[in-house]
């Protein structure tokens, strides 16, 4: 298979990829960490529409709000409840492993399922709490 | 790449450091840590604000502790994306000339929203 010198960089073994490997809990929210990072990205465009918007007087903020109470906006707002409460939960699921604890099989496991458990959680009380709330004054 | 029997290892050693060593890790965990009260922070203030109209909203928001808060929370924001957006483009994209374009791209992106949104507090804070 190896016929010359420069064969040898492309026959050297490489490191096994995503597809050899089963699908477990770690990976696929290390994977949601970095979609949930690359939403909240473009999110801060919303944020910062939200804020052009109030400074820019009764106008820009009532298309603003019209956009944020339409089924579309609720849905993008409540993808990004959840996204930015999720990449929360996940970055100190890496601050805590970043200073060298949890990495035993069930600590490990027990962290992905409460980053993942407990984003659900809060951004469902959040929401609760928006409908208890909101339009109150 | 050229054909070779060395090692990328040995390609490299003794050409000296990057002179940027944990740099971008240690920026990418210092936004985090901030972040973490910011965002609380953040939700506290989207709760107080709910049912307001836009004046009562930008007087709020223009009030110096939530301006400063805002402002924190935006650019220290902008600035852990810029962080992570890098590192996917330059795991994803290996088109040098498309790399670059990108990483200038992301750049501009966070720079430009960060400033937009800062103008936009300090515009309700300075009430101009």
């Amino acid at each position: 298979m190896v016929k010359g010198p420069a064969d040898l960089a492309a026959a050297r073994p490489l490191s096994p990829h995503l597809t050899i490997y089963r699908p477990m809990l770690t990976m696929l929210m290390s994977i949601a960490h970095r979609i949930t990072g690359a939403a909240l990205y473009f999110g801060l465009l919303l944020l910062a529409w939200w804020l052009i918007a109030t400074a820019s007087g009764p106008g820009g903020y009532g298309k603003f709000q019209s956009f944020i109470d339409s089924i579309v906006g609720r849905l993008i707002l409540f993808g990004y409840t959840w996204a930015l409460i999720h990449h929360l939960l996940g970055g100190l699921r890496h601050l805590i492993w970043d200073i060298g604890r949890g990495f035993g099989p069930h600590e490990r496991e027990w962290l992905t399922v409460a980053t993942l458990a407990g984003s659900i959680a809060i951004t469902l009380l959040l929401w609760i709490g928006v409908f208890m709330f909101g339009g109150v004054r | 790449m050229k054909s070779s029997m060395r090692t990328p290892l040995s390609r490299v050693r003794y050409r000296g450091a990057a002179h940027s060593g944990t740099g971008h890790f240690w920026r990418q965990r210092l936004t985090s840590v901030a972040l973490i009260p910011l965002t609380a922070a953040l939700i506290v203030i989207l709760f107080s604000l709910l049912g307001r109209n836009q004046a009562a909203a930008a007087q709020m928001l223009g009030s110096p502790v939530v301006s400063v808060i805002i402002v924190l929370f935006v650019v220290t924001s902008a600035y852990h994306a810029w962080l992570g957006m890098q590192v996917i483009v330059e795991d994803y994209v290996h088109h040098e000339l498309g790399k670059i374009a990108l990483l200038m791209a992301n750049t501009f992106f966070c720079a430009v929203v960060a400033l937009a949104s800062a103008y936009a507090v300090l515009q309700m804070s300075f009430g101009v």
